[in-house]
């Protein structure tokens, strides 16, 4: 595990249009290497903006954010496309997988997309293999589930097979915006303990973006957005 | 990230919208049997019209054009505009080189169909398609005066059989008020489908032209008895036109320039292919703005494609940005929506391919059994392959227009996902 933080941003100003509103003003936020950390924001506070910055999928207006020690911000689109693919993992809200493929299908996805995280599937003995195993830590028997489609799984089903999809291939980071939101307590609860374990156990760090302030507890750390957050926005 | 799991996941989309996909399918895989069809049928079409003779050297009637000749000698369209004298084809037909001539004389009729005064080498020397021979489905060739052999057409469309006999009318139009009616003339052959004029011609011996014109050319015919018929001497004073054959094709440009400078009497003489190449310059129009109307009907079939994946953009930006979070570029989106594109058009077009030929195989002996229409190759060949290539790669480029819109909406969503 490098030493590097998973996240480090800098002085981060965002806005969609080039002399449209600032939505998102961040002077510093840091989440170490393996870290689990909480990040309370309402809907319209700038999470998803926050989250598709660190995931390199817009580039900020202003500032620097490095993710894993490469200058996300700094790097071309392709670049930014290809460090996510290799070393983030990333968990919806919901319906996050791909409708036409069965589980054990999208669990694997990243393998396909990424060659390094495909390497890093060969310790656990290939992907399929890795995918296996990590469906049955996160309390999905492979034998049952591997074929089927995401249309016959529960939501909290559903979620597991992101999140395993999310850990396959050992990436340093997971992103996860509102993951449990859709799930009754338990369900919720349970899921969360699996993904900080198995976060844990693969040594990614986890940035955790919820409007629950409950669940803070389980984590290393929890932060406010709208105390980050300088920019104004309404919802 | 290689090329290949993005075709797959192609491939799974479309399966997973199976419904509007298979519609969209089968319209390109009608358009594009419509398009193979019409190929085929053009094609055939202008086989069977280059096929109509073969293995004469020249074609000797008068002076008018080499097109009109071929038009009233060997399609039986239109009429002579004048005859040649039985001395002057004499004269040719004795010519060093020749080794063949058939005398043709036209001018009567039979319901419609063109009755051909000629003689028995008629059948001996035309060709068609090559070297194919004229043959008998039933019967013989002519024999005695008032014998006649007909074209399979004329037998199938009149219902007629061997031994019955049948009337010449004076003249050309199908409805006739100078019927040659003393001198009935009895079937004694029936040839088998050609796909040429020779289907529908009526076939008699010049004698008995001479012999039903003998009171006068506008008459009931002879009222003299068989015997006193035979006995007179009934070989024509001319005739309308007449085929060469010559002992090498070689002599057929000098023997042409001799004819058309003949001192005696106005004459031409035309090389069957090159006036049948001029000929279908002017009737391939036809045949070209079918292909044209074919051609946009597939075009068509390819603007479905595109709408139908243009109208599951919107619902489909969720698995747009489940892709982009997973590591997919931008262009791999495009790449996503062009090769589905591609992949429908493809199928598309195996299937309408698989449909022609289905129906070609099929089809395809009963046209050559009535109409005598050869459609070629009843299997794919490397045109139709060429043709699938085409289709696939113009229904891929019609499929950057979904790509850029969804590249688009990919980098205006980013990490939110839509529903």
């Amino acid at each position: 595990m490098s030493a590097e933080p998973a996240i480090y941003l800098d002085g981060v100003r965002f806005s969609y249009a080039r002399k449209g509103p600032v939505v998102l003003d961040m002077d510093r936020f840091e989440v170490a290497a393996g870290e689990k950390v909480f990040l309370k924001g309402a809907s319209g506070s700038g999470k998803s903006t926050l989250l598709g910055l660190i995931a390199g999928i817009m580039a900020p207006t202003a500032g620097r954010i490095d993710v894993l020690g490469r200058p996300m911000s700094k790097l071309s689109g392709g670049r930014r496309d290809s460090l996510r693919a290799e070393r983030l993992g990333v968990i919806f809200q919901m319906f996050n997988l791909l409708p036409y493929l069965p589980a054990g299908a999208n669990v694997m996805l990243p393998a396909r997309f990424s060659p390094r995280r495909n390497e890093a599937c060969k310790v656990a003995g290939g992907a399929e293999a890795e995918a296996r195993r990590l469906m049955s830590r996160l309390q999905l028997d492979p034998k049952q589930y591997w074929s089927s489609p995401p249309t016959e799984l529960s939501v909290g089903q559903q979620q597991r097979v992101a999140a395993a999809r999310a850990l396959i291939g050992r990436p340093g980071l997971v992103l996860a915006d509102e993951p449990t939101s859709a799930l009754d307590a338990d369900a919720r609860d349970a899921f969360l303990s699996l993904l900080i374990e198995e976060c844990a156990a693969s040594g990614a760090a986890l940035l955790f973006v919820s409007h629950d302030g409950s669940l803070a507890s389980k984590f290393d750390r929890a932060v406010d957005l709208s105390e980050l957050n300088a920019a104004r926005v309404g919802t | 990230m290689n090329r290949f799991p993005i075709l797959s996941l192609a491939w799974r989309s479309i399966a997973n919208r199976r419904g509007t996909a298979l519609l969209t399918i089968l319209t390109v895989a009608i358009a594009m049997t419509l398009f193979l069809g019409v190929e085929k049928v053009r094609h055939g079409a202008r086989a069977s019209f280059e096929n109509t003779i073969s293995g004469t050297d020249l074609i000797v009637g008068a002076r008018s054009s080499p097109v009109n000749l071929l038009l009233y000698a060997i399609f039986h369209i239109g009429d002579a505009t004048n005859n040649i004298t039985w001395e002057t084809y004499q004269q040719v037909a004795g010519a060093p080189g020749v080794a063949w001539t058939v005398p043709i004389s036209l001018g009567d009729s039979h319901a419609g169909f063109r009755v051909v005064g000629t003689d028995n080498r008629y059948f001996e020397h035309y060709r068609y398609a090559g070297r194919r021979q004229l043959e008998f489905a039933a019967g013989r060739p002519l024999d005695d005066l008032f014998d006649t052999v007909i074209g399979a057409s004329v037998a199938r469309e009149l219902g007629y059989l061997l031994d019955q006999e049948i009337v010449v009318a004076h003249g050309t139009g199908r409805v006739s008020f100078v019927e040659h009616d003393n001198n009935p003339f009895r079937i004694v052959g029936i040839l088998q489908p050609t796909g040429t004029p020779v289907d529908r011609s009526v076939f008699v011996s010049l004698e008995a032209i001479e012999a039903i014109h003998m009171e006068g050319p506008t008459g009931a015919g002879t009222s003299l008895s068989m015997d006193e018929l035979r006995a007179m001497d009934l070989s024509p004073d001319q005739i309308t036109a007449f085929l060469v054959g010559l002992e090498t094709p070689v002599a057929a440009l000098r023997l042409q320039r001799q004819i058309n400078t003949y001192r005696v009497e106005p004459l031409q003489a035309i090389i069957p292919g090159v006036a049948l190449s001029q000929l279908w310059g002017v009737v391939g129009v036809a045949e070209r703005t079918l292909a044209a109307v074919a051609a946009f009907v597939v075009l068509m079939g390819l603007i479905c494609i595109l709408t139908a994946i243009l109208t599951s953009l919107n619902e489909r930006r969720r698995e747009m940005a489940i892709l982009r979070a997973l590591g997919a570029r931008p262009r791999h989106i495009f790449v996503l929506l062009v090769s589905e594109s591609a992949l429908l058009a493809l199928a598309g077009a195996i299937i309408g391919t698989g449909l022609t030929y289905a129906a070609l195989t099929l089809g395809a002996p009963v046209l050559e059994q009535r109409y005598g229409v050869h459609l070629g190759d009843t299997l794919p060949g490397l045109y139709d392959l060429a043709l699938i290539g085409v289709v696939t790669g113009a229904s891929a480029v019609l499929g950057f227009i979904p790509a850029w819109a969804a590249f688009r909406n990919s980098l205006a969503d980013g990490m939110t996902i839509r529903t």
